[in-house]
């Protein structure tokens, strides 16, 4: 190793080549990234883009470094999947010997009751191969039945999200903020699991007040403190005991926690893709296919 | 130690011919030095304001220039660029220039380079602080200060790689080999991470795929290559029989680089998977050049360690090769698959994290500020006392910072793969280790004042001999040794 060329020249190859392999290939895989029919059970484009309030609370989000606490990254552990009898069918006694050919661990006694209350589950978290053969079994003697996948993990079992983040859940937000701490909870699907507004601005204004023992600052400088005029304003917060202002004053959020909330209640990845599939709430057209 | 002790010791020239050529690069380098300690201050001090909030949410919470998330980023934008990258480029000179001299040109090229660097950071941090962070880790400084810090380094950078041309041997010795792929390596992935995440932005999660390969570039291979270029250079100087052939520091350089550019992508991250198994790969090979550098510290080699110890700033070096060591194993422990399942998004991350800039790099950079600006300035330090408190107090900071963190996040994610757990219970049970850690930060924040004073002042004992004739004479002319200014 005498000579400086040498060093750079090593130097340029081992760079290039990590260049190469983790910016340009992922920047052809996941860089190109367009909207797609990916959607498991429609014909809908996914992902959208947020809408321009949300968007401005992105750069709210962003400026005020929340992705230094909160992760938007739900992770999945494996999934399984439940049996769910739609219809039983007419010929009750013929499905309860087919269930129980399929050695699926339903016994006489239960098969009995199998036509009340459907549609129901009768097998929960089981492996997928065990789940199909189930329902052509009990297709086969003229009931109907359905797969249904649950993800699994710690997060999902958080009610964090129904399933794992992908890629193209963040393909819209510029810029992607993942995070890399769970000070504070995951934020992927806060939208769908907290959809109230009010609770978002009191949360922000105080988050004390609305989870105990919280360690999140409180962000009260997004409030303009302010006379309540002739005409109250509606967005006023509704604040009680130590918080409420004194009479004649109240707390108006400012535009940029309106956006922050917008942005926070636009935060949902549930639609169910073929890369990372999931059951979704909403009566389904066809069966997920099971993976 | 004296200055005519420091450099009889040093086996490359005679004393009279090193003080002199020793002196031609201690301008800049008392600027890159003194403007690395400002921000080591004020990163501390950032910082230690992100640590208080743990104790009281609301202090400080009311003003959005102080709230937790500007901070914090502002703090570690600081820590990394500020004094990180600038005390890097200052011992990257240091090691470059070696036995040659410095002309007066580029002398005056590298501070100008320094203060383009010093603006864009200053810019920077305010920028965070005002609202304009660019939301990625370790590249939070908006897109207008990138560009100064990006003249700044190449004028700098360039210039350090320059004087490499002017030295007298054949061959580079093994730490010049480690700061120029160094000083490259930044060039490119900085010139990468500031075009496509800041200037013409990707779409989608390749932004946090570019974000994840510089970090890791910066993090494992520029602080490592850096950070072990000065390791290595201080034991080379202090190592009596010099000119035996060793091929480790070659082998350590190419299994770094090799590996080491790999490492940036966390496991799990919603990205396709190929991607974190590459790096999973490449960071369970971190092995080698880890086992290595630990043979060759540790392994019975008496003489590599021997001597050194009358040095001021070798406790620093030795905290610090230790440190990588360290943390280098903990990147490797978390990279197994069954670990990283339980310790990603704990402070497990951060205390690694942390190990590897402060215990490591800024340690190594401690060592290497203490010891080389005597040799330049031909002066000892005028707080000489400071020199071991700032070593007790960084080291006892950094241990009171790590250990908790490491261990309370364990405890955190064994918490977080038990959903019965209720979220806030697993939140509340890391306070106790994070209100520990805000002592770490106060000490750390008292040995950058100590650090700060102490080369202010001998910046003032250079500033009033420069007045002196005869300290002019003594610098320039061959009879030097003797001098006690």
């Amino acid at each position: 190793m005498k000579y400086g060329a040498l060093v750079f020249l090593s130097a340029f190859l081992a760079l290039a080549a990590s260049w190469g392999g983790l910016i340009l290939a992922p920047q052809i895989q996941v860089g190109r990234g367009q909207q797609e029919t990916n959607a498991v059970n429609s014909a809908e484009l996914y992902p959208q883009a947020r809408p321009g309030l949300a968007r401005q609370g992105l750069s709210v989000y962003r400026a005020n470094g929340c992705a230094d606490c909160h992760t938007q990254q739900v992770r999945q552990t494996g999934s399984q999947c439940d049996v769910v009898l739609v219809d039983a069918g007419t010929n009750a006694e013929a499905l309860a010997e087919a269930l129980m050919k399929a050695n699926v661990g339903i016994s006489k006694a239960s098969a009995a009751g199998l036509a009340v209350g459907l549609p129901k589950p009768i097998l929960r978290r089981v492996p997928a191969n065990l789940a199909k053969s189930t329902v052509s079994a009990i297709q086969s003697v003229g009931a109907k039945g359905k797969v249904e996948i649950v993800a699994l993990g710690p997060d999902i079992a958080r009610s964090w999200g129904p399933r794992r983040n992908v890629a193209a859940d963040y393909l819209f937000d510029d810029p992607v903020l993942l995070g890399s701490q769970r000070i504070g909870p995951d934020l992927a699907n806060v939208g769908l699991r907290l959809p109230d507004p009010t609770w978002h601005l009191r949360h922000l204004y105080e988050p004390r007040s609305e989870v105990k023992g919280s360690l999140m600052p409180p962000y009260r400088f997004l409030f303009e403190r302010r006379k309540t005029g002739p005409h109250p304003s509606s967005e006023a917060l509704q604040l009680s005991g130590k918080l409420a202002p004194p009479a004649g004053w109240e707390i108006v959020p400012r535009p940029e926690a309106l956006a922050l909330v917008a942005y926070l209640r636009s935060l949902r990845s549930d639609t169910p893709l073929f890369e990372a599939p999931m059951s979704s709430s909403a009566p389904a057209q066809t069966n997920a296919p099971a993976r | 130690m004296t200055a005519s002790e420091s450099t009889a010791s040093s086996p490359v020239a005679p004393v009279s011919d090193a003080d002199s050529l020793n002196a031609s690069c201690r301008w800049p380098l008392l600027v890159l030095f003194i403007s690395a300690a400002g921000w080591a201050v004020l990163a501390s001090f950032f910082q230690l304001i992100a640590s208080i909030k743990f104790h009281s949410p609301d202090f400080l919470a009311d003003s959005p220039w102080t709230t937790y998330g500007r901070v914090h980023d502002a703090a570690g934008s600081a820590l990394l660029y500020g004094f990180g990258i600038q005390a890097g480029l200052g011992i990257a000179l240091r090691i470059c220039t070696g036995t040659a001299t410095l002309p007066a040109a580029r002398q005056w090229i590298v501070t100008f380079g320094a203060t383009l660097w010093n603006l864009g950071v200053l810019v920077g941090i305010v920028g965070i602080l005002g609202g304009d962070n660019t939301g990625y880790e370790n590249l939070q400084l908006p897109h207008y200060a990138a560009m100064l810090l990006f003249v700044g380094y190449l004028l700098a950078g360039v210039t350090i790689v320059f004087t490499l041309h002017g030295r007298r041997q054949p061959c580079l010795s093994s730490p010049q080999w480690f700061v120029l792929a160094a000083m490259f390596w930044f060039a490119w992935i900085f010139t990468t991470a500031t075009w496509l995440l800041l200037l013409s932005t990707v779409r989608g999660v390749e932004q946090s795929v570019i974000d994840w390969w510089y970090s890791g570039n910066l993090t494992v291979v520029w602080l490592g290559l850096v950070g072990l270029g000065t390791g290595l250079y201080f034991l080379e100087e202090s190592r009596d029989a010099a000119g035996t052939r060793d091929y480790r520091p070659l082998f350590v350089f190419w299994t770094l680089i090799l590996f080491g550019s790999w490492t940036g992508i966390p496991s799990g991250a919603p990205v396709p998977v190929w991607m974190p198994t590459l790096s999973m790969i490449a960071t369970l090979a971190l092995a080698v050049p880890l086992l290595t550098i630990a043979v060759t510290v540790y392994g019975g080699q008496p003489g590599l360690r021997g001597n050194s110890n009358s040095r001021a700033g070798s406790r620093f070096i030795q905290f610090a090769l230790a440190a990588w060591v360290a943390a280098t194993a903990l990147k490797v422990i978390s990279a197994l698959p069954e670990a990283a399942s339980r310790i990603d998004f704990t402070w497990f991350m951060t205390a690694q994290a942390e190990l590897n800039t402060y215990g490591f790099y800024a340690m190594m950079m401690f060592g290497g500020i203490y010891w080389i600006v005597p040799q330049v300035t031909g002066m000892e330090w005028p707080l000489r006392k400071a020199v071991g408190v700032h070593f007790w107090l960084a080291a006892a900071g950094v241990l009171l910072i790590v250990l908790p963190l490491a261990i309370g996040g364990v405890a955190q994610g064994m918490k977080l793969n038990h959903a019965s757990i209720p979220f806030i219970d697993v939140t509340a049970a890391t306070l106790p280790y994070l209100r520990v850690s805000t002592m770490g930060d106060v000490l750390i924040f008292i040995g950058h004042l100590l650090f700060l004073s102490n080369l202010l002042a001998v910046t003032v004992r250079v500033v009033r001999a420069w007045g002196m004739p005869r300290y002019r004479s003594v610098m320039m002319e061959p009879s030097a040794g003797e001098v006690e200014p």
